[in-house]
């Protein structure tokens, strides 16, 4: 398995940047719930299966919030999308050889709620969980969810 | 890529592909060129849920059941459904002409099948099949001028595709459309059938489920079942993708990622090589894109194989004297020449350390090459096509010198051995052409104005070479000028995007349609155009014409004239002699 070198420099800085804007926000607010960035949710990256950091295992089934980019959903309105690092150009829901990218993060809505446009920046809270699981309504494979959560556009 | 809607639609109303609603249809279809002995799977469909004792299946005037040797099963309303079926799984016929009869109360359908033979002793000992996933005439002429270099009408250099002594047009297209996409041309090359759009060594029946289709047989199964050579399959792109799958799937849906993954595995070629880790790994492992507990990594460890990830382990495993490799070096597409050379965008920061095309063939034929029984190796430069449905043409060209790179390696170790049948072919081709070079000294304040046609396309400055026959710069000042005869919204820079791969069109606000890509839209020359595709389309599409085939060795002097793509299939069985009762 790879240890790419820049990866971890960028996960640090990722994590940095992460520190200094949680400070921020408690300083600002005291109820939002702790930042994690997309580059802190990972502390290796590999073709054979990534790790998930400590400070992500560690915030298991707390609130946390999070910055990223709704992909093209595939309702308007829906209680669940894809949340992910960059803007998707694509809709993977909609095409055969469209794939989507292996840093996905899904969220699960405390209730259907209708979708901003695609590939719009949006600040997710939700409750973090890690660990493989299938939708049952979607089929939907995810390895790491934000559930119970909300969002706005950011 | 609408494909996948349009089958969900057809799946959704009940209909079937391009078959007539009210007449039987047999499968294989019409005009199907059989090698002899190589498995295929009989299916006649009867409209309107007949019983067995209403219809007829003959071959050459006898009882189908008779001709095969084997009973044919007959099932009335196959799945539920509003047909009835006819089915013998893994048929073989030997040698000759076959007129196939169904008949259903007045109506008679008729198709005939050529069995074809292949003469004794066999030619070839190697087959070596490039596929340059969508490569057409401009992006071979772009890297001719870019590789070689271009002065006072003539090159500086020949590419290696082009130095070879036999060449055809090659038609590719498939038996439900005119434009067909790399799932079926693959399958076209790998079984000798024609089938429909998505398809993988597949007819496309009305079954409900993608693998229960009739199938055909691949060549790397024929040549595990016949003999004992070795096969690799070699690409850039994700191993499961359409051009790599096709070497081993049955699938009529080629997104069935997780189960081509499994087709790998049951037929096993010796190496497998290419991006798209995810499907082997199982649900459990983050990063998996698996919905099941298999370990596919796990499994062909136990079989034998060393697992390489880097282009290191890749090269120490060849040097060890490995002969069974999955080599799996990004979770989605390897990147391409471009990235790995020059703008270092991409997934590089992720994964540093990845081979390219040329590199792994190289290694591949080093494992391959020791067995006694010769090999068979299909080598993909896969990202030819990707990057010209994102109109980004210096990618494409980029990679279509790495397959240049690539087929030299393969000419090298063919040498004067006479023995190895190289072929060199798209499976399809992109609307794609070399107009003229943009001059940024050129007067006007437009992309058109700067535009050099006719006498003004001078030659391009690009950077010098490097020792693989790459320019080291193409941002210059003055740029070949390569067009694109199909796109969605989109704004033209008319400069190579350095800082990753083009995004021609991104969805609209009301996700239904696709819209320009405003980030390309606000540069100095940046020039906005109103597509031409339908709507949904987010990139260009393929094209309809034909492709140029060059090859090499025993058996390529077959290749003349235009042929269709199942000829190549063809070619390859001959010059091996895959055919036998």
């Amino acid at each position: 398995m790879q240890q790419p070198i820049l990866l971890a420099r960028l996960s640090r800085r990722g994590l940095l940047q992460g520190l200094a804007t949680l400070a921020l926000c408690e300083a600002v607010r005291a109820d939002e719930p702790a930042t994690i960035s997309f580059d802190g949710l990972y502390k290796s990256f590999g073709v054979l299966g990534f790790q998930f950091s400590d400070r992500a295992t560690s915030m298991r089934g707390q609130e946390v919030r999070m910055l990223g980019y709704m992909a093209p959903p595939l309702k308007p309105e829906s209680h669940f999308f894809v949340l992910t690092r960059e803007p998707l150009a694509i809709c993977p829901f909609c095409q055969s050889d469209a794939d989507w990218p292996v840093d996905i993060v899904v969220v699960f809505m405390k209730a259907v709620t209708p979708m901003v446009s695609a590939g719009q920046k949006v600040a997710v809270s939700g409750r973090l969980e890690i660990g493989s699981a299938i939708d049952a309504e979607t089929g939907f494979v995810s390895q790491i969810r934000l559930v119970d959560a909300s969002f706005h556009v950011a | 890529m609408r494909a996948q809607k349009w089958l969900m639609t057809i799946l959704a109303t009940g209909l079937a592909g391009a078959t007539p609603a009210l007449s039987q249809t047999i499968y294989p279809i019409n005009r199907a060129e059989i090698l002899e002995g190589s498995r295929f799977d009989f299916k006649v469909e009867f409209p309107n849920a007949p019983t067995s004792a209403d219809v007829a299946v003959t071959i050459n005037g006898k009882p189908a059941a008779e001709v095969f040797g084997k009973p044919t099963a007959f099932t009335q309303n196959e799945e539920g459904q509003k047909h009835s079926a006819l089915w013998l799984r893994g048929a073989t016929l030997p040698a000759g002409n076959y007129v196939v009869e169904a008949t259903q109360g007045a109506n008679k359908a008729t198709v005939k099948w050529e069995v074809f033979a292949t003469a004794q002793p066999r030619r070839a000992k190697n087959v070596i099949l490039f596929i340059g996933d969508g490569m057409s005439v401009a992006h071979r002429t772009a890297a001719r001028i870019m590789s070689k270099g271009w002065e006072e009408g003539r090159f500086n250099g020949e590419l290696a595709i082009d130095d070879m002594p036999n060449m055809a047009l090659i038609s590719t297209s498939g038996s439900d459309s005119v434009v067909t996409d790399s799932a079926n041309s693959a399958h076209a090359y790998t079984t000798g059938h024609k089938s429909c759009v998505n398809a993988l060594g597949v007819y496309c029946a009305k079954n409900a489920l993608t693998l229960d289709h009739p199938k055909v047989e691949t060549i790397s199964e024929l040549i595990k079942r016949r003999n004992t050579m070795t096969v690799g399959v070699v690409t850039n792109a994700e191993i499961e993708d359409a051009t790599p799958a096709a070497m081993v799937a049955h699938t009529r849906r080629r997104s069935d990622y997780n189960d081509i993954v499994k087709m790998f595995y049951d037929v096993k070629p010796d190496v497998i090589m290419g991006g798209g880790s995810p499907n082997f790994l199982p649900r459990t492992t983050p990063g998996s894109k698996r919905t099941d507990d298999l370990d596919f990594i796990a499994q062909f460890k136990t079989a034998g194989y060393t697992i390489a990830t880097t282009k290191t382990e890749m090269n120490a495993a060849a040097a060890a004297g490995t002969k069974k490799l999955l080599g799996l070096y990004n979770t989605s597409n390897v990147d391409g020449a471009f990235d790995l050379r020059l703008a270092k965008k991409g997934s590089i920061a992720k994964f540093p350390d990845q081979p390219d095309v040329a590199e792994q063939t190289k290694a591949a034929i080093d494992m391959l090459k020791s067995n006694e029984d010769g090999f068979f190796l299909m080598v993909e430069s896969g990202r030819i096509d990707k990057y010209s449905h994102s109109l980004d043409w210096e990618r494409a060209v980029f990679d279509t010198i790495m397959l240049d790179n690539a087929v030299k390696i393969a000419k090298d170790f063919a040498g004067e051995r006479n023995d190895t049948l190289i072929i060199v072919v798209p499976d399809h081709t992109h609307a794609v052409s070399l107009v003229g070079t943009y001059d940024d000294e050129r007067p006007g304040q437009l992309l058109r104005d700067k535009l050099g046609t006719y006498a003004d396309a001078k030659a391009p400055n690009y950077g010098p070479l490097d020792a693989d026959g790459y320019p080291t710069n193409v941002n210059t000042s003055r740029r070949l000028a390569v067009v694109f005869g199909t796109y969605p919204d989109t704004c033209d820079t008319g400069r190579p995007f350095m800082d990753g791969e083009r995004v021609p069109a991104v969805k609209s606000a009301d996700g239904k349609t696709n819209v320009a890509n405003e980030a390309d839209c606000t540069g100095p020359l940046a020039t906005r155009k109103v597509g031409n595709l339908p709507f949904d389309a987010n990139s260009g599409v393929h094209s309809g014409d034909d492709g140029i085939l060059t090859a090499m060795g025993p058996g390529a002097e077959k290749f003349r004239g235009h042929k269709p793509n199942t000829y190549v299939f063809r070619v390859m069985a001959e010059a091996l002699a895959l055919g036998g009762k």
